[in-house]
């Protein structure tokens, strides 16, 4: 019991401390005690984390739109398309990109955890971690894009991707129309983190200024 | 890796007592190949600080929704994607 009365017992309440985050602190205890890792090596993850961001799948996606020969090679090794733009593919030893047609929409989701490309995306965004959303974009993909603001055509699949494993999975967005003067720097501005998990197109072209 | 893409297969119903990664809804359901990916350490007994030696084949398998949840109303050529470690995988016509 707290020491202020009110009219129902329960456990001590930890102010600022999720249950999520005890369980992280025990199980950071434990690796560090056993020496699995050390503090340094935590550090230097966190930071490494925190330093990916969707720019990098972005880059990626737009050389695919100006270049047919790299999206060749993009689809076929997505880890080797990032080294050769000088982009850290992360820790998975196989990156697949799948390309979104005007035939086939692809979704990602990771129904057992959150596996994500982080390396390339950054981190995943909360909802993609959240119950609801790991269920639904099995269950009900249609729904699901239907309140991300996309609307999928009757006559195109909706593709599901669920990354149980060990592979990370990028989507390739379908390229905007009314973007063939832009530079490939331009474009890479148009693709956003959730056009690469599926869940929306990508940016539309500002309209030209007259 | 045992199976070729465009094989159907069917995803082992049994239930297994500890971490794996299939998930239940695809348990004793039937899809076919999509991509063969290759070999990978089975997380089966990696979760448990063992090298996850030998590594298991896996596979991108691609199931009909009609195929995972029957008799529900949807799309009818969406499909759901799963991966999938090939001793988790049986033949199937």
């Amino acid at each position: 019991m707290s020491e202020y009365d009110h009219d129902h017992p329960h456990e001590p309440v930890a102010a600022d401390e999720p249950p999520s985050g005890a369980r992280a602190r025990a199980l950071e205890e434990l690796l560090l005690e056993k020496g699995v890792v050390d503090r340094d090596d935590i550090r230097r993850r966190i930071d490494w984390l925190a330093s990916r961001s969707p720019a990098d799948g972005a880059r990626l996606v737009a050389r695919a739109w100006v270049d047919p020969a790299f999206k060749e090679r993009l689809l076929a090794d997505a880890r080797a398309a990032a080294l050769e733009l000088d982009l850290d593919p992360g820790p998975s030893p196989v990156v697949v990109a799948l390309e979104n047609t005007d035939t086939v929409h692809h979704v990602v989701v990771c129904t057992l955890c959150s596996c994500y490309p982080r390396a390339l995306l950054g981190p995943p965004p909360d909802w993609y971690k959240s119950l609801t959303y790991r269920s639904r974009a099995v269950s009900d993909p249609r729904g699901v894009l239907d309140e991300f603001g996309l609307r999928l055509d009757e006559d195109v699949e909706a593709r599901v991707v669920d990354s149980t494993a060990d592979i990370r999975y990028l989507v390739i967005p379908r390229r905007p129309g009314g973007t063939d003067e832009m530079s490939e720097e331009e474009l890479a501005a148009l693709v956003t983190r959730d056009s690469m998990i599926g869940v929306s197109e990508p940016a539309e072209p500002m309209p030209a200024t007259t | 890796m045992s199976y070729r893409v465009g094989q159907r297969v069917r995803v082992a119903a049994r239930p297994h007592d500890g971490h794996h990664r299939t998930p239940g809804y695809v348990k004793g359901k039937t899809g076919r190949v999509e991509r063969a990916h290759r070999s990978f350490a089975n997380p089966e007994t990696r979760a448990y600080g063992r090298d996850g030696l030998p590594e298991q084949p896996l596979y991108l398998v691609a199931f009909a929704y009609d195929d995972v949840w029957p008799g529900e109303s949807r799309h009818g050529s969406d499909r759901i994607c799963v991966d999938i470690f090939e001793h988790w995988l049986e033949e199937t016509a």
